[in-house]
């Protein structure tokens, strides 16, 4: 079995080979390419993550000064909103390579929801817990059943629920399916999160940066969070990058196991 | 400043994740080179053996 056929049983019944469904985006669907590409991008992923999340660190810890209402505790904010936005983010990649699955079958969107998942609860759990930490000194409180806070701990058990059930299934393709079905219902989650402020009552504020409006935030608090929320995307994207190559690996090794296997 | 415990707290918790996150992540990915890397060689080895 060679790198172009590693992926051949995810092609639909019916659909004949060569360039049947989309042909730019089953380019990279070839797993010997994705790996090159891949290999090459990663590096330019890595670095500028740890380099931009380090200078926001340390112009969110020492540079920029306390907030007036707030005292030091806003220097929290500098990894709980990128932490926030990737949990967002990461869910909405999650829900697109489920729909690329379910609709297109391509072959690297089950590898990509499977490998996003874990990062994704990963960041969820860390968002919660840093609220959660920043909630105590401003609000005086750990944690309140607040539409905002309990929707995206809802996004927690989604990310959680989807990478146990990709796995629960001894036919794989079950799972990928089903784990697809759970992420895309899951995606009505996230418009709640975004407008659950404004929608009820909430303890925690309004977005103070926006896609359409000017940001609420004074300009030395928010060049500390444009770094943070640089680097901490990249290195999402770096991580996510680095677990798909090994699992296209995994999965190329285990076909040339079976055509050893089968050939013997 | 009351509140450095709970920055510390944050920065620790997000750092232990990451770290965690990236060793694991490397660990895998290094594994899984290796192993496709002798996995190609000996088909490759076998190939030969057939001409």
């Amino acid at each position: 079995m060679d790198a172009s056929t590693a992926f051949a049983g995810r092609r639909p019944p019916g659909r004949p080979p060569g360039r049947p469904y989309g042909r730019s985006l089953h380019r990279f669907a070839n797993p010997g390419r994705f790996l090159r590409l891949a290999a090459r991008v990663q590096p330019w992923l890595t670095w500028p993550a740890l380099v931009f999340t380090l200078a926001g660190v340390v112009g969110g810890l020492f540079l920029s000064p306390a907030d007036y209402p707030q005292g030091d505790a806003v220097r929290i904010m500098y990894i709980h909103v990128p932490c926030a936005v990737l949990a967002e983010g990461g869910f909405w990649g999650l829900a697109a390579a489920s729909l690329l699955s379910v609709v297109w079958r391509h072959p690297l969107a089950d590898l990509a929801a499977m490998e996003i998942g874990p990062v994704g609860a990963t960041v969820t759990a860390l968002c919660l817990a840093t609220g959660s930490l920043w909630g105590r000194p401003t609000w005086g409180t750990y944690w309140v059943w607040d539409a905002r806070l309990t929707s995206v701990l809802v996004l927690f058990f989604l990310y959680v629920g989807h990478m146990m059930l990709i796995r629960a299934f001894d036919d794989q393709e079950r799972g990928y399916r089903a784990a697809a079905i759970l992420a895309l219902i899951g995606a009505f989650d996230l418009p709640i999160i975004k407008y659950s402020v404004n929608w009820w009552n909430t303890l925690h504020q309004p977005a103070s940066i926006t896609l359409t409006g000017a940001p609420t935030i004074a300009g030395s608090l928010l060049w500390p969070l444009a770094l943070t929320m640089l680097g901490m995307g990249l290195g999402f994207a770096a991580l996510v990058t680095a677990r798909l190559r090994a699992a296209v690996m995994e999965r190329r090794t285990r076909g040339l196991l079976g055509a050893q296997a089968a050939a013997a | 400043m009351t509140d450095l415990p709970y920055i510390i707290g944050s920065y620790v918790l997000v750092a232990a994740g990451a770290v965690g996150l990236a060793i694991f992540t490397s660990l895998r990915l290094g594994r899984a080179k290796a192993r496709l890397q002798a996995v190609d060689k000996r088909a490759e080895s076998r190939r030969e053996g057939l001409q």
